[in-house]
């Protein structure tokens, strides 16, 4: 059984508790709603760099000509034909991996690691490579040049 | 201060809430030795909330698709301001709800909490339990990266076992045939909108369950209050334990914050259906017990396949789990003894397994 | 003019004599009675089941007498008459005329496989092996001894003596065998070297079918060392770039003038080991030094070459190792990872570029790898600059969070104090 009258605690003891648990909860609830404050702002790059990439510009190509880009996380080739047909490629040679080109002068694709040869579809026609190159989907649109990727829904 | 008493009084006038809430402000909680065991299912409930949180931030930048489910977890783990934060602690936080939620309901056994009236209080528990399990599963698919992917592909495999309808099942869960784009949406639907709608009506009816009855006092504890009235101590819900448990869970908030910022959760690599398994796939630890005994079990029981015999052990044991309450009566104290030990073998199994799934490679 | 389309077995007599002799077992496609002694019999005579079906001209529809003459529908001594056509065993002096009969007829080889070639008897007489052979030696190589007798797969079989992957060890038999090409003056010592070298590596280990074995470089029909001044032709193949900027290099004069075989010098022909920056140095790998004075302007420009290439070396390290321990504080730095791909591309640029022996081209590749180094560098710093600063983030809530706890707890206290809680 307690005393009927309350135990007298000091005033200073009491507002001292009282501001460390005020103050405490008052920081921790801004810890806490900071960081989702910030979260809730989008990032200034929406590009999530997946399966889809403007690759160039309409006339950024020369007919003949290639472009090596980024796309997702791997390089790829985009070639214009010389009859102005656009074509994309991986970049990756399959045989070690090094970054292939287009050479101009053979119209094919060429590794110049170990003198292996691919043509425009992708298909390797001479030298160590043991696998075709993926090919990519290309479209225009407006005045961009997309490449995609085709994956499953 | 006075117009907060006004807008409480306005708010009274018209809803009676001080009729509702008044038996709340009655509650109270019993004291005694054991009573620490009381927190797990309110930091449970707490981890949910956690959960909900995080998951709705989530959902902000998350794209479910198997082109762009993994790049948008790892969107959101690098360019996203404290993406990194949010999305470490949904993940620990995950795992932490599923270890409490299992420790919630083995102490509710071993204190006997599922004694009667609370049968009823125990059987949401227990759809709770395999909501959670269920959040768990689907949860883990969704950023798409390969250990996912192959742990889901086995997992729904073994769904395959079930006799009778096991195909059907698996084809339900996966959305066709094989675990593609579609298991993702698939998963995501279920993760996001059917078992958090389920899990708010369970918990719902499980913390009215709990309100209703009140908290139960261990058998040990009763007896020895019976025996000397005087020892009966109780603790007021407001704002005594209310306060403690709060406590809690602001101490299980640091450990998540702390989880996040220096064990971060590991993304892996995208999910290639066309690459071939890569070694020991295994599932996530609250499985794994499972997956051991299903490894271990002979690929022949008698005349039945070995996984279904698996399933059908599994499905048996679940079921007698579900029903522990009512063999309470039985025989005298044989029903008891028989609950105590079914609960010291479940617990004994479990960490065994889950131990031996980790160290046999 | 074959001896099995003289047979002169009518296709009655053929079934007939089948049904009798095969009973239940599977027949060939033609009668060959010949297995069944020769199948019992011991070795050298003895010819088995097995062998016989595995092997290529078997599964076209050729028997023994294809080649031994005979009569294969015959189950006597008579079916190895010489008035049958018989042969018996095949002298290694009548082996390469023999099988040259069918393979260098383009008509005859069109029927069963039109896209073989049929210069393969041709091509022998050029090389080493046949030149040595006109002459009587019968020690040197007939077909037999690469791609087998009885029980012969063809060369995409990788069970086949001759299949790419087994090419060194079939070479290796008598190129190896110290005993056996005693009297001819070239070492033996070139299978051990191979096996030791990149290539071989890449072959066996590296399962890279592309990857040069002894018929790479010295053909296989028409065998035969490549020659001092046309080794780096063969080379060249693969290593295009290396080839063009030796080309225009002035070792390619100096070692042309010396009678030096090319790429050889430096690299060897057989043991060709996976290159390192030592051979640019001055140790016992050293290269450059066998030729060049010490102190002299060559020697300089090859100090300066190697010093680059360390630099560069040491660069892409450092990154390395700093994205290895952000990594693993759980930093996500996968894109400077892959960029790092690049940087070590640029290391490899280098190393090539050596081949034209000027320093400031070298110099150019490194630099540009200088550049792509320091920049994943950058990023694996500033990774584990953000680490340091969540885990500073961190700490100040925890103490907010403490704070907060301590608050309940001394709250709890005083609430009770004033108010007992039961």
């Amino acid at each position: 059984m307690k005393p009927e009258e309350p135990r007298k605690v000091q005033p200073l003891r009491r507002r001292m508790v009282e501001l460390l648990l005020g103050g405490g909860l008052f920081a921790s609830v801004v810890s806490a709603i900071y960081p989702v404050l910030r979260y809730l702002v989008p990032p200034p790059v929406a590009d999530l760099g997946g399966d889809e990439i403007v690759a160039a510009k309409v006339g950024d190509l020369k007919p003949n000509g290639s472009k090596i880009v980024r796309f997702g996380t791997r390089p790829a080739l985009l070639v214009m034909t010389g009859e102005g047909e656009y074509r994309a490629l991986s970049a990756v040679c399959t045989h070690l991996s090094c970054t292939v080109q287009y050479r101009k002068d053979l119209h094919q694709v060429w590794c110049a690691c170990h003198n292996g040869m691919y043509d425009l579809n992708g298909r390797n026609t001479s030298g160590p490579p043991p696998r075709t190159l993926e090919a990519y989907q290309v479209h225009v649109r407006g005045n961009e040049i997309v490449i995609s990727r085709k994956r499953e829904a | 201060m006075r117009l907060l008493t006004r807008v409480r009084d306005w708010l009274d006038e018209r809803l009676h809430w001080a009729d509702l809430i008044g038996p709340l402000k009655k509650k109270t909680v019993p004291v005694h030795g054991l009573s620490y065991w009381y927190f797990l299912g309110g930091i449970t409930l707490f981890l949910f909330g956690i959960q909900v949180g995080t998951g709705i931030l989530l959902l902000l930048y998350y794209r479910p698709g198997a082109n762009e489910a993994f790049e948008s977890v790892q969107y959101i783990m690098t360019r996203v301001q404290f993406g990194w934060l949010v999305r470490s602690i949904h993940s620990w936080a995950a795992n932490l709800m599923i270890l409490t939620a299992f420790a919630h309901m083995f102490s509710v056994v071993f204190l006997r909490a599922y004694r009667k009236p609370r049968e009823l209080t125990w059987l949401s528990g227990m759809v709770l339990l395999f909501l959670v399990l269920g959040f768990g599963f689907s949860g883990y698919l969704l950023p798409w990266n390969t250990l996912a992917f192959f742990a889901t592909k086995v997992g729904t495999e073994i769904t395959g076992q079930v006799p009778f309808i096991g195909h059907h099942l698996t084809v339900f869960l996966r959305g066709g045939e094989d675990v593609t784009g579609a298991t993702l949406t698939r998963f995501f639907g279920f993760h996001v909108a059917v078992l958090p709608g389920l899990t708010t009506l369970f918990v719902l009816i499980h913390l009215a369950l709990v309100q209703y009855f009140g908290i139960s006092v261990p058998p040990g504890v009763e007896a020895r209050w019976k025996a000397s009235p005087g020892e009966a101590r109780q603790m007021k819900f407001f704002p005594n334990f209310f306060l403690r448990e709060l406590m809690a869970w602001y101490i299980a908030l640091g450990v998540l914050g702390a989880l996040a910022a220096i064990l971060p959760w590991e993304l892996g690599t995208k999910a290639d259906p066309f690459a071939p398994a890569p070694a020991g796939i295994r599932p996530e630890w609250y499985f794994m017990f499972m997956f051991q005994t299903l490894k271990k079990i002979p690929a022949k029981v008698w005349f039945v396949d070995g996984e279904v015999a698996g399933i059908l052990l599994f499905g048996a044991a679940g079921l007698v789990w579900m029903l522990l309450p009512f063999f309470d009566r039985a025989g005298g104290g044989r029903g008891r003894k028989f609950i105590m030990g079914a609960g010291v073998f479940a617990l004994t199994y479990v960490l065994a397994m889950t131990c031996y799934g980790y160290l046999a490679k | 003019m074959d001896t099995w389309q003289n047979k002169g077995i009518s296709n009655a007599r053929f079934w007939l004599l089948a049904l009798l002799l095969c009973g239940g077992r599977a027949c060939a496609q033609a009668q060959n009675t010949c297995l069944d002694c020769h199948g019992a019999l011991d070795p050298p005579l003895q010819v088995t089941e097995q062998q016989f079906t595995s092997d290529i001209h078997a599964q076209q529809g050729l028997t023994c007498a294809s080649c031994h003459g005979g009569d294969p529908s015959k189950t006597d001594m008579e079916a190895m008459s010489k008035a049958v056509g018989f042969r018996g065993k095949i002298e290694r002096k009548d082996v390469p005329e023999l099988c040259g009969r069918c393979h260098s007829d383009a008509a005859f080889m069109r029927q069963y496989n039109p896209s073989l070639r049929t210069d393969q008897l041709a091509q022998y007489k050029a090389s080493v092996h046949g030149k040595l052979f006109a002459r009587g030696d019968s020690k040197v190589a007939v077909c037999i001894d690469c791609h087998g007798v009885h029980g012969l797969r063809p060369a995409s079989d990788s069970r086949s003596k001759v299949h790419p992957l087994n090419i060194a060890r079939t070479c290796a038999r008598c190129h190896a065998d110290s005993a056996y090409m005693k009297g001819y003056s070239i070492p033996t010592d070139q299978f051990a070297k191979y096996g030791a070298s990149v290539h071989h590596d890449a072959l066996a280990v590296g399962g890279d079918l592309s990857a040069p074995t002894c018929s790479t470089c010295h053909g296989n029909h028409g065998a035969a060392p490549p020659g001092v001044d046309t080794v780096q032709n063969v080379c060249s193949k693969c290593h295009v770039f290396q080839d063009q900027m030796f080309e225009k290099s002035t070792h390619k004069v100096a070692f042309q003038s010396a009678g030096l075989p090319g790429c050889v010098v430096c690299h060897s022909n057989h043991g060709i080991t996976h290159p390192t920056d030592e051979k640019l140095g001055a140790g016992p790998q050293a290269v450059c030094m066998q030729c060049h004075t010490p102190g002299d302007v060559c020697d300089q420009q090859r100090a300066a070459m190697l010093n680059g290439l360390k630099q560069l070396d040491d660069a892409v390290r450092a990154a390395d190792q700093v994205l290895g321990v952000a990594e693993s504080s759980g930093m996500e730095v996968s894109q400077a990872r892959l960029d790092q791909d690049q940087a070590r591309d640029a290391l490899t640029k280098a190393r090539v570029t050596i081949h034209s022996f000027r320093t400031e081209l070298v110099e150019q590749d490194i630099q540009e790898g200088l550049k792509l180094a320091a920049k994943n560098w950058q990023a694996g710093r500033a990774a584990l600059a953000e680490r340091d600063y969540r885990r500073k983030g961190l700490g100040l809530a925890l103490v907010f969070i403490f704070m907060t706890v301590l608050g309940m707890v001394l709250y709890i206290r005083q609430i009770e104090r004033d108010a007992p809680k039961s």
